[in-house]
């Protein structure tokens, strides 16, 4: 589906990198080998996996918890390699799992969205055209948040705290957007809310996007392209034709075929 | 009977440390860094704001104590954010390091006499004198102190650095994420809060006439003990609540120091007190958090028996 959103140019093109943790001791675990990927402008991309697998390290590579030991990273453009994590997240919006990750508690949902939205200077302080604005959208998330800005985070519900994360980190379209399993802490009516505002936000601001998820049916639906991860490499690769074709026995075969052990993810949905 | 010289030296007292009450309140409360070079830094802004005075520049001792302070702050930010080092640790080696500095800016002296000094405190009692106001000039200075750094904190930390600061001490993840440098926010944080801790240290030489090597010794557990007693006063409230909590948990602190004296218990006494009240105040949620285990295992106990 949705084969339209592919722009032309190339937004993420990472080549060839390599990580080790721990390397020189008896811990030494290689987390990427050698692991090449090029993400067009206005994919959206569905990556599953094994526990282990290096989905969530992958994440971290590209956006900047910590530094490749080899090969490098380009993000439209720019060799974003050696570039700090901080100075990555203008380009970079990332959500994770845990609601409480993205958002500082004990401050308001307006003075979490200022920080976010970083306009004007160091001592400007929060005027009512950006409250106006925040309230806008709020709106849009139709959680009842918008009459709420002065209320602390720490006091919203997981998934309003997620929809808050979501709005946060594409309050400036950034261009590449990761979501890190974002829905599975919440419960099912949360995580469907909290899947449909990504899905809108993603297609009004045509953003690049790779989601990791668990749920091979939605591996499949969302997006223009799956990955399959094993071993800290990419082990499949489907879009197009081939993929529409497929079932979730189909993804779990190839699982099979591709890393000679049957998925043993217990948290993996069939 | 405590005579109102007595009410009227604690306030002043008060007053004056609340403004390293206030630096904590910065550091230790919104930036969650225990900032240990707070002894340091208080004898620091003691030292060099004697030294200006007595070289005849009592006005240009404040802000160069302040200044004094931001180094300080600077110094000890910078080996916790860009060094690698334990931001206790870090608070610990400036400590150290600056009892020798402290003694050098001192003349190789471990103790400077103000008697015949002029400072911002005789500046005002000159001016004052004669007037039904004449005795309280320290209480006016002290007071003129603290109400510029509640107003400063209670401006500032709703700016975007300000809330940046709050957010580094909330979830520095989140900081990053907004692509600010949560090592930047530190270092602008402790710098400020610095800055107070010297002109607490500063005013309180000045107000004593002197000042001795030992003068900041304790200082940080009698604020952390200041700024608590403030916490449980104003357990709600925002930002500028939380600075006046500090303010009037100084002076309470203060207040209790002065009753305490006057039913005899020995000066001495005051730094072990603070540090009960320290101990009891971070402790009492832990423990209190833990009493339905406790119960449940005596209950346990109890069944078994």
């Amino acid at each position: 589906m949705q084969e339209d959103w592919r722009g032309n140019g190339t937004m993420l093109e990472i080549s060839h990198i390599s990580k080790t943790f721990n390397p020189g001791t008896v811990n030494a675990k290689p987390a990427l080998e050698d692991l090449s990927l090029k993400v067009n402008d206005g994919d959206f991309i569905t990556i599953i996996g094994a526990n282990g697998a290096g989905k969530s390290t992958l994440f971290n590579a590209i956006s900047g918890n910590f530094y490749v030991d080899k090969g490098s990273i380009i993000l439209d453009g720019e060799d974003i390699t050696f570039l700090p994590e901080y100075k990555r997240a203008v380009n970079i919006g990332r959500l994770f799992q845990d609601p409480m990750r993205g958002t500082a508690p004990g401050m308001s949902i307006e003075e979490n969205l200022t920080l976010a939205a970083g306009k004007g200077g160091w001592l400007s302080r929060i005027n009512n055209e950006q409250r106006e604005e925040f309230r806008e959208i709020l709106k849009s998330l139709d959680m009842g948040l918008e009459d709420r800005l002065k209320h602390p985070m720490g006091l919203l519900s997981g998934g309003q705290r997620q929809a808050v994360t979501l709005l946060m980190a594409t309050i400036n379209p950034p261009k590449l957007l990761l979501l890190d399993e974002h829905t599975a802490a919440l419960d099912p009516a949360a995580a469907d809310k909290i899947l449909s505002i990504t899905k809108e936000t993603v297609e009004k601001e045509n953003l690049t996007c790779l989601m990791i998820t668990h749920n091979m049916q939605s591996a499949l639906e969302l997006g223009n392209r799956t990955l399959m991860m094993d071993g800290g490499r990419i082990i499949l690769d489907v879009s197009g034709d081939e993929r529409r074709g497929m079932t979730v026995q189909d993804l779990v075969d190839r699982f099979r075929t591709l890393s000679g052990r049957a998925l043993d993810n217990d948290r993996m949905m069939l | 009977m405590m005579t109102y010289s007595l009410i009227q030296t604690a306030l002043e007292l008060g007053l004056i440390s609340s403004l390293t009450v206030l630096a904590l309140y910065l550091s230790y409360s919104m930036l969650n860094v225990c900032d240990l070079s707070t002894d340091g830094c208080f004898t620091m802004g003691a030292t060099v704001g004697a030294v200006v005075a007595i070289s005849g520049h009592p006005f240009l001792s404040i802000p160069a104590a302040m200044a004094a302070g931001v180094l300080s702050g600077f110094i000890v930010a910078i080996l916790q954010t860009r060094m690698g080092i334990d931001s206790l640790l870090a608070g610990i080696i400036v400590n150290t390091a600056w009892y020798s500095v402290n003694i050098a800016i001192m003349g190789n002296a471990s103790l400077l006499n103000m008697n015949k000094t002029e400072t911002v405190f005789t500046g005002l009692k000159g001016v004052l004198d004669g007037t039904i106001l004449s005795d309280s000039y320290r209480l006016i200075i002290a007071f003129i102190a603290a109400a510029f750094v509640v107003a400063f904190l209670a401006v500032f930390l709703k700016t975007r650095l300000g809330l940046a600061i709050r957010a580094t001490g909330n979830n520095p993840d989140m900081v990053k994420s907004s692509s600010i440098n949560p090592a930047f926010t530190t270092i602008v944080g402790l710098c400020i809060a610095n800055a107070f801790t010297a002109l607490s240290g500063c005013l309180m030489a000045q107000s004593q006439k002197s000042v001795n090597i030992d003068i900041g010794t304790g200082m940080v557990t009698i604020a952390l003990a200041s700024l608590l007693i403030g916490r449980v006063i104003f357990k709600k409230g925002g930002i500028t609540t939380g600075a006046i909590g500090a303010v009037l948990g100084a002076i309470i602190f203060r207040i209790v120091y002065t009753i305490a004296l006057r039913f005899n218990m020995p000066a001495y006494m005051l730094k072990l007190v603070s540090s009960v009240i320290v101990i009891i105040a971070i402790s009492g949620p832990y423990l209190k958090s833990r009493m339905p285990l406790y119960a449940g295992r005596l209950e346990r106990k109890r069944n078994n028996a």
